[in-house]
């Protein structure tokens, strides 16, 4: 029982993570409709700003930790913003599969030119924030488990305030159900694309960090697996959903981690992608999506 | 094309009389060109489905590493049991059971790409593209465990079959495959499929059969040119197929544009000799790459070879 609970609690950490950056695809995907496949790279930029700023600050306080947080969060929000501007804006109402092709082409250039700057080695990434352990009947809780989903949940309650609650919230949602509508009640379009990038590209920060604390080895290209099976995530809630994310988040993280943990455990990597395959196959609009009818 | 068999019939001459020469050539322009070789055959059978069906498949890799897996097994394990020392005799024999082990990888990927692609070619655009995406991955991670097939370590010693024969065979029979049958009146039908889907599905045409008749003959020609590679290197890794080598030749394809072979092939030629004449300045290799895949999507969506006909532009919606 006790080791049930404690795969449960590994499991809702790291799912807690791949959370984070679903949203930032769900996002994108609800205000442009495609699949940005940079943003695991943004995901792996995040971790290694917490790198250098983590040598910075006092090491192992909550204060240093917090501020490392922000200056990543900031720092990776501006890289979206930026990779909007340059890359998609001038393909906007482009053919669908261009749009993919140049994702990948900005992510292939965020992880050559990590390996040019940040060098190709793994980095032990610091311990940003005070360690201690709990004993709990035979429970370990470490408290950068709890930390990731004290902040994860943080800034999911944060991003539904905003999405729901603010006016620039409300924009990204009238976008999101019909742009040329939205542009006709005096929506400005590009505006809300870049917040959106801009938002999504902080929680990938956030995310980069929290999954570095918790494997302290990153690379430069880290972002990869954690980025396509948080895909899988968002699919798995209903992409351009928002709940839906956070909950295929938590959901995928619970179940790698349960195979993790038994006989099959070389097959953790595959297990999201049957998941995926599964989704797709038989409710492709995701587990909270609607589904739409395509019209002639 | 006016007459495809006697173009394919040349070419296969051209490539035997070219492999008697293969000894003056120097070795590294042979493997340099081998390499092209097998690459164009990987391009030409994607555009198959990516070009003139108008499907997204990002999982090529895998249906190459089913293709070098089973080729290079029957190479190692079945043929010395079944044909003994038939097989090492040299010579023609050895290019039969060569080639028998080239068709049982083409075959086993054929087969894998009908599994795959049964039910997921009811999918379509960007869904389409993560799905094959991960049976792609479920495939390398499926090979990581299988012991017999050497795990993770992959196999090694696998017999260096492959010559510069079999590569521009192999190159002239897919070539003159895709070509003829895009051109038939059956091909016709993929070409409806990627050009309106709903329209042709409007008047009669079962577009779900011909996508998956496309997915079936490219993941075949995938499959024989991961058998040429496997005998080629002599050695494969599951990590060799993953991800990376997929969007590899899905971006020669897009280079040369999505449904044109002549620039499909230029592109993969292109693309191959690249990283070899930017060895000088390796670091630097990959982010030119994808600087100029950014650009060329931005600056040119059709592909560098393709050259639209201005009559047949859509409107602006």
């Amino acid at each position: 029982m006790s080791e049930f609970l404690q795969q449960l609690l590994n499991g809702l950490s790291l799912g807690a993570i791949y959370a984070l950056i679903a949203l930032g695809y769900t996002m994108v995907y609800g205000v442009l409709r495609f699949i940005n496949f940079a943003h695991a790279d943004v995901f792996m930029v995040g971790a290694f700003i917490g790198y250098y700023m983590g040598r910075i600050v006092p090491a192992g306080t909550i204060w240093g930790g917090i501020i490392v947080l922000a200056v990543a969060m900031f720092g990776c929000a501006l890289l979206g913003i930026i990779i909007e501007r340059l890359a998609y804006r001038p393909l906007r109402g482009a053919a669908t599969l261009n749009v993919l092709i140049t994702a990948i082409g900005v992510s292939l250039l965020l992880e050559y030119s990590g390996q040019l700057f940040f060098g190709a080695a793994p980095r032990t990434f610091p311990a940003l924030f005070p360690v201690r352990m709990f004993h709990l009947g035979g429970l370990v809780i470490s408290t950068n488990q709890l930390l990731v989903i004290v902040v994860a949940v943080l800034l999911m309650v944060s991003l539904q305030f905003i999405v729901q609650r603010t006016k620039i919230g409300t924009a990204m949602r009238a976008v999101s159900l019909n742009p040329k509508a939205a542009q006709l009640v005096g929506i400005n379009i590009d505006v809300v694309i870049s917040f959106t990038f801009g938002l999504g590209s902080a929680l990938a920060a956030a995310g980069g960090i929290l999954y570095a604390l918790n494997y302290p080895s990153i690379d430069p290209l880290m972002g990869v697996m954690p980025g396509l099976k948080a895909f899988v995530a968002a699919i798995l809630g209903g992409i351009g959903n928002i709940p839906g994310a956070a909950l295929g988040g938590l959901l995928l993280g619970t179940v790698e981690t349960f195979v993790a943990g038994s006989q099959f455990s070389t097959y953790k990597d595959a297990i999201a992608f049957a998941i995926l395959i599964i989704i797709l196959l038989f409710r492709p609009a995701g587990l909270l999506g609607r589904f739409t009818v395509e019209k002639v | 094309m006016p007459k495809p068999h006697l173009a394919l019939f040349g070419a296969l001459l051209v490539a035997l009389g070219l492999s008697q020469f293969a000894s003056a050539i120097d070795p590294y322009h042979l493997d340099v060109l081998m390499g092209v070789g097998i690459n164009v055959i990987l391009a030409v059978s994607l555009n198959l489905v990516n070009g003139y069906t108008g499907q997204f498949s990002l999982g090529h890799a895998g249906f190459m590493s089913v293709g070098a897996y089973l080729s290079a097994a029957v190479s190692l394990f079945v043929a010395p049991q079944l044909f003994g020392t038939f097989a090492q005799s040299g010579g023609v024999q050895q290019g039969i059971v060569f080639l028998i082990a080239l068709i049982a990888g083409g075959l086993s990927a054929a087969l894998a790409g009908l599994v795959v692609g049964v039910p997921s070619l009811r999918l379509r655009g960007d869904y389409l593209a993560l799905v094959t995406l991960g049976f792609g991955e479920i495939i390398r991670v499926v090979f990581q465990n299988v012991e017999k097939l050497g795990g993770a370590l992959g196999l090694n010693a696998i017999p260096g079959h492959t010559s510069i024969f079999w590569v521009l065979a192999f190159v002239s029979i897919t070539i003159f495959v895709v070509t003829c049958l895009v051109h038939s009146t059956y091909g016709r039908g993929f070409l409806a499929t990627r050009d309106d889907e709903i329209a042709s599905a409007a008047v009669g045409l079962n577009t779900t059969r011909y996508k998956i008749v496309a997915f079936v003959i490219s993941a075949f020609f995938a499959g024989i040119a991961g058998g040429l590679y496997a005998h080629f290197k002599q050695n494969i890794t599951p990590t060799g197929f993953d991800f990376a080598k997929s969007i590899e030749i899905v971006v020669m394809v897009i280079l040369g544009g999505m449904g044109n072979t002549v620039g499909v092939i230029v592109a993969a030629v292109l693309l191959t000799l690249l990283p070899e004449l930017l060895r000088p300045i390796a670091e630097y290799r990959m982010i030119i790459y994808s600087l100029l895949l950014i650009l060329l999507m931005i600056l040119r969506p059709q592909g560098l070879f393709t050259v639209r006909n201005p009559l047949l532009r859509k409107r602006p919606s």
